[in-house]
C-alpha cells in the first residue's frame, strides 16, 4: 500500500517526525487563537510558499489534497455573506484551510516509519499499564497487509453477485464479506499461535 | 489473545476495504460510503472493547498517513478539517455500539444490534461530528447540527443495515458474534 508521503523529496523529509508533529500541534493552537483576518491571510501566503518551494509536482499533489474542502469554504462564505459578516467568513475559511494545509504538509513530508516512531514514543508510557507494544505493531502490519486482500475479496464477491443478478451488489454482500474477514482472523490467529504467539 | 488481536486488525482492514470497493451501493441509492456502517458492525459484532479498538486502530492508521478513508484520503490534515469530529468519534461510536449491544443481550439479535447502532453509530457519532464542525467552522452547536441533518437519514438506514447484517451473521456463524458470546 502506498502511504501519502510525497515522493518528491524535500528538505523537511529529513527532519525528525516528532519535532514536526509537535510543531504542528503548536501551530494549530496558535491558528485557532489568531482571530484577525490579516494574520490568517499572512499565514495562508506563507503556507502557499511552503507548498510551492519543492516544485510544481509537490504543489499539485498538495492542492489535490486540499480540494475536498471546497464545499465547506463555499458554505462558510455564503453563510457569512448572508448574515452580513463577510470578513468573519473569510477568516474562518482561511483558518480552516491553513490548519488543514499545515497538517497535510507534515503528512506529505514524513514517512510511515517516522510516524510509527512517534506513535511508539507516545504509547511507551502506556506500557506500564500493560500495553503490549509488539502486539500494536503487529496489528498495524496486519491491517496494512489485509486491507488490499479484503478489498480484493470484496471485489470478487461483488463480481460474483453481478454475474448472477441484474442489479449491482447491495448490502447483502456484506454478510459473506464479514464471514470471510472473521475466517481470515481465525486462520491468522492460529498461524500466529503456531509460530510461538505474541 | 492472538484471536482478539487478529479480529481487531481484520476489522480495521474491513472498515478500510468497505471504503475501497466502489461497486458497493447501499439501499435506496444512498450515495455515502459504507465506512460508517463498518464502524457500527465493529461494535455489534466484536463488542465494546474489541470493536472500539478496531475503530481506534483504523483512525490511528489514517492519522499516520495511510489513505484508508473512502476516496483514498488520509493524513493529519483530516484532523483539522470540518469532518474531524466524525473521525475522532469513530472509536467512541464503535465502543458505544458494542456496549449497548452487550447490555441488550435479552433481546433478539437484530433489535439489539439495530438499537445499539442507532445509539452508537448515529447519536454518539453525530455528537462528536457536530462538535468538531462547530469548532472548525466557527458556528454554534445548533447551527452545525442543522448543517448535518441532511446526512442523518442515510446513517439511520445504515443502522438498520447493521442490524440486518449482524442478524444474518449470527445465523451463519453464531459463535463469531462476540458481543453475544
Amino acid at each position: 500500500m502506498i502511504s501519502l508521503t510525497s515522493p518528491v523529496k524535500t528538505r523537511a523529509h529529513g527532519w525528525p517526525a516528532g519535532a514536526k508533529v509537535a510543531a504542528l500541534c503548536a501551530a494549530s493552537v496558535a491558528l485557532f487563537a489568531a482571530s484577525a483576518l490579516w494574520m490568517q491571510a499572512a499565514v495562508g501566503i506563507g503556507v502557499m510558499v511552503l507548498y510551492a518551494l519543492p516544485g510544481r509536482i509537490f504543489l499539485r499533489h498538495g492542492m489535490q489534497r486540499l480540494w475536498p474542502l471546497w464545499p465547506f469554504i463555499v458554505l462558510v462564505l455564503v453563510w457569512h455573506v448572508v448574515t452580513g459578516a463577510p470578513a468573519d467568513g473569510a477568516m474562518i475559511a482561511l483558518r480552516m484551510l491553513n490548519a488543514v494545509a499545515l497538517a497535510n504538509l507534515v503528512t506529505m513530508t514524513t514517512t510511515l516509519d517516522g510516524m510509527m516512531g512517534v506513535v511508539r514514543w507516545l504509547l511507551t508510557p502506556l506500557r506500564a499499564l500493560g500495553l503490549n507494544l509488539r502486539a500494536v505493531e503487529l496489528a498495524v502490519a496486519l491491517v496494512i497487509r489485509f486491507t488490499p486482500v479484503l478489498a480484493a475479496k470484496g471485489r470478487m464477491l461483488a463480481l460474483a453477485w453481478r454475474a448472477r443478478a441484474r442489479r449491482r451488489a447491495g448490502w447483502r454482500v456484506i454478510v459473506p464479506f464479514m464471514v470471510l474477514a472473521l475466517d481470515d482472523a481465525d486462520h491468522v490467529a492460529e498461524a500466529l499461535r503456531a509460530r510461538g504467539g505474541l | 489473545m492472538e484471536r482478539s488481536l487478529t479480529q481487531i486488525a481484520l476489522f480495521a482492514a474491513l472498515i478500510a476495504a468497505l471504503g475501497l470497493i466502489p461497486q458497493l451501493t447501499l439501499a435506496f441509492g444512498v450515495p455515502v460510503t459504507a465506512q460508517s456502517l463498518g464502524i457500527m458492525l465493529c461494535g455489534t459484532v466484536l463488542g465494546a472493547k474489541r470493536g472500539g479498538l478496531a475503530a481506534l486502530l483504523f483512525v490511528g492508521l489514517v492519522a499516520i498517513g495511510l489513505p484508508l478513508l473512502a476516496g483514498g484520503r488520509g493524513g493529519l490534515g483530516l484532523f483539522a478539517s470540518p469532518t474531524a469530529g466524525f473521525l475522532i468519534g469513530f472509536p467512541v461510536a464503535a465502543f458505544a455500539t458494542g456496549w449497548v449491544t452487550e447490555r441488550l443481550s435479552g433481546m433478539g439479535v437484530a433489535w439489539a444490534a439495530g438499537i445499539a447502532a442507532l445509539i452508537g453509530g448515529v447519536v454518539v457519532l453525530y455528537a462528536f461530528g457536530v462538535t468538531g464542525m462547530s469548532l472548525v467552522l466557527g458556528k454554534t452547536w445548533l447551527e452545525a447540527a442543522l448543517l448535518m441533518t441532511a446526512f442523518i437519514p442515510g446513517d439511520v438506514i445504515k443502522a438498520v443495515l447493521a442490524a440486518l447484517v449482524t442478524a444474518a451473521l449470527y445465523r451463519a456463524r453464531p459463535a463469531s458474534v462476540a458481543s453475544r458470546a
